[in-house]
């Protein structure tokens, strides 16, 4: 993915260690859509990928950090969301973004779901631990 | 302690209006609470009204579609009203269909919709 | 002989004969939009900005893209978005900046000292005219892109065709930045007309292919999961024909061969759903 410099100074950092915590992280992240210029059903969309991507890291990753902000591409506004956790990662990533693939008690549309949501997704996976990265833009 | 979804009964209805965006925690006890209370009243029919939700990820989605196929067993329809457009687009999207799932626009037309079941006319 | 001095030389000249080359300038670029400002306008816009690049040349900088011409920046901005809206041409546009090098040129190329400062104002006009270009196109893309959007809202009205009944008669080729817009009005028109039976009609859809089923099938699936039903009308032989042959899975959408087939059978359902109510059933 594109390395779009996020705007630091509004940059949002939600910790998630509980199912309560991924509640705070999607108003967090629907906030910042509001106030991006999403549309309606893109704000849906970025917020159910961001609660898919969410519980991933807390059931598989043993939770983490979550990090939010506007970003903007050729004057075009979006907002980018970080999930970093220091779990045991994935180890077919290929396998684990298949549709209906799950290893846990999930429906297996965690990763390819979240995917089909956003404009950008980005997942890089090893022993210390998964990062997945996602825009998604105004328009 | 976590908050839990109220499940209110009428005549032989089971209403659950979900208020506020749960958590994963909610979610599983709304689960329990529903199979219980269907077997404790007898009731017939559930509906849940999902108005007021701004999201419906795959784990609430997945909860809709087994709390239908449960009640199912347990001898009562479930309607699930009210989704938002946004969030069926959504849904859609994310792969999630919920084919099991009888469905109506708002709340009175769900309760119709049970009357006609119990009728045996739809 | 050195840039403070060519500066130096600039702002005297340029303060000293203001009047002069103002009106001049006023008259070379009126001549070229050919009376479609009036002159009044024309002159107060260019007095601004002739006293903007002076200022900012007055304050040592030859650097179009430094600090000091700020000012005379946002002021081609407005020129060239105004210019734009007004709808004359980038040449025209353009040469309200370039104009001023042939106005100075008679008074500033006398010996090769003013000649030298004259060529540096020249550099610093050229770069004034390609961001006043710049400037020019993004308002043109603006406006472009505005009247698309525009075009998609035109191109897609949802329509009551009877109590709990909508429909939209589809024109054109569908694109998913369409689909989107119509997939989010039907739904949105479904819950506050109460409508429980929704048509969409592609008589005016020249091809379907299999993205386009697709975006039809999701429509479809995302109506049935808000509790309204949802029916494709008007598929043309052709186009059925090349959805048997492209192998498109469109099992599970709800078809009819025509609007009124399948408001016919819509009607029935709505009104079996009456008469229900009409025997106290409900």
């Amino acid at each position: 993915m594109k390395d779009y410099a996020a705007d630091t100074a509004s940059l949002e950092t939600v910790p998630v260690s509980t199912s309560g915590d991924v509640v705070s992280m999607r108003q967090t992240v629907r906030i910042l859509a509001q106030r991006n210029g999403l549309s309606l059903v893109h704000q849906t969309k970025l917020v159910t990928a961001a609660s898919e991507l969410g519980r991933n890291m807390l059931v598989y990753g043993g939770g983490g950090v979550v990090r939010a902000a506007p970003v903007l591409d050729a004057g075009r506004p979006g907002v980018f969301v970080e999930f970093r956790d220091k779990g045991p990662g994935i180890a077919d990533l290929d396998l684990a973004l298949t549709d209906g693939w799950t290893s846990g008690n999930g429906m297996g549309l965690g990763l390819s779901g979240a995917k089909r949501l956003v404009d950008e997704f980005d997942i890089e996976s090893g022993p210390s631990g998964t990062t997945v990265r996602i825009v998604k833009w105004a328009k | 302690m976590t908050d839990r979804v109220p499940v209110l009964k009428i005549g032989e209805v089971l209403l659950v209006s979900i208020q506020t965006d749960l958590d994963d925690q909610m979610v599983l006890d709304l689960q329990d609470d529903l199979s219980n209370r269907i077997v404790a009243t007898g009731a017939k029919g559930v509906v849940i009204d999902i108005s007021a939700l701004e999201i419906v990820d795959s784990f609430v989605g997945r909860m809709l579609a087994h709390n239908a196929a449960v009640s199912r067993i347990l001898g009562a329809e479930t309607i699930v009203v009210g989704m938002r457009p946004a969030v069926a687009m959504t849904l859609v999207e994310l792969g999630l269909s919920m084919s099991g799932v009888r469905t109506a626009l708002n709340l009175e037309r769900g309760l119709k919709l049970l009357r006609r079941i119990a009728a045996g006319r739809a | 002989m050195n840039t403070e001095s060519n500066i130096r030389l600039l702002v005297d000249t340029l303060t000293g004969q203001r009047e002069e080359f103002l009106a001049q300038w006023t008259r070379t670029v009126g001549e070229d939009l050919r009376g479609r400002l009036s002159t009044a306008e024309l002159g107060r816009e260019l007095a601004e900005l002739y006293d903007a690049v002076l200022t900012a040349v007055g304050t040592g900088s030859l650097d179009s893209r430094g600090e000091q011409f700020a000012e005379t920046r946002s002021l081609l901005v407005e020129l060239s978005r105004d210019r734009a809206r007004q709808g004359f041409t980038p040449t025209e546009t353009v040469r309200s900046v370039f104009a001023l090098k042939e106005v100075l040129e008679p008074s500033l190329t006398g010996d090769a000292e003013s000649a030298r400062a004259y060529l540096q104002f020249g550099r610093l006009l050229d770069d004034l005219g390609m961001l006043t270009s710049e400037a020019y196109l993004r308002t043109r893309e603006e406006i472009i892109s505005s009247q698309a959007e525009q075009l998609l809202e035109l191109s897609t009205p949802v329509v009551k065709l009877w109590d709990g009944v909508v429909g939209v008669p589809l024109v054109g080729t569908l694109d998913s930045a369409r689909t989107q817009v119509v997939m989010e009005k039907l739904l949105q028109t479904l819950v506050d007309t109460d409508s429980t039976h929704a048509i969409i009609d592609i008589t005016g859809v020249p091809t379907v292919d299999t993205q386009v089923a697709q975006h039809l099938l999701k429509t479809v699936v995302a109506a049935r999961m808000m509790g309204a039903q949802c029916t494709i009308s008007g598929i043309r032989p052709q186009i059925a024909q090349t959805i048997v042959a492209l192998g498109i899975e469109f099992g599970d959408i709800p078809t009819n061969a025509s609007l009124s087939d399948a408001l016919r059978q819509a009607l029935k359902e709505v009104a079996l759903d009456a008469e229900d109510d009409v025997r106290g059933l409900l």
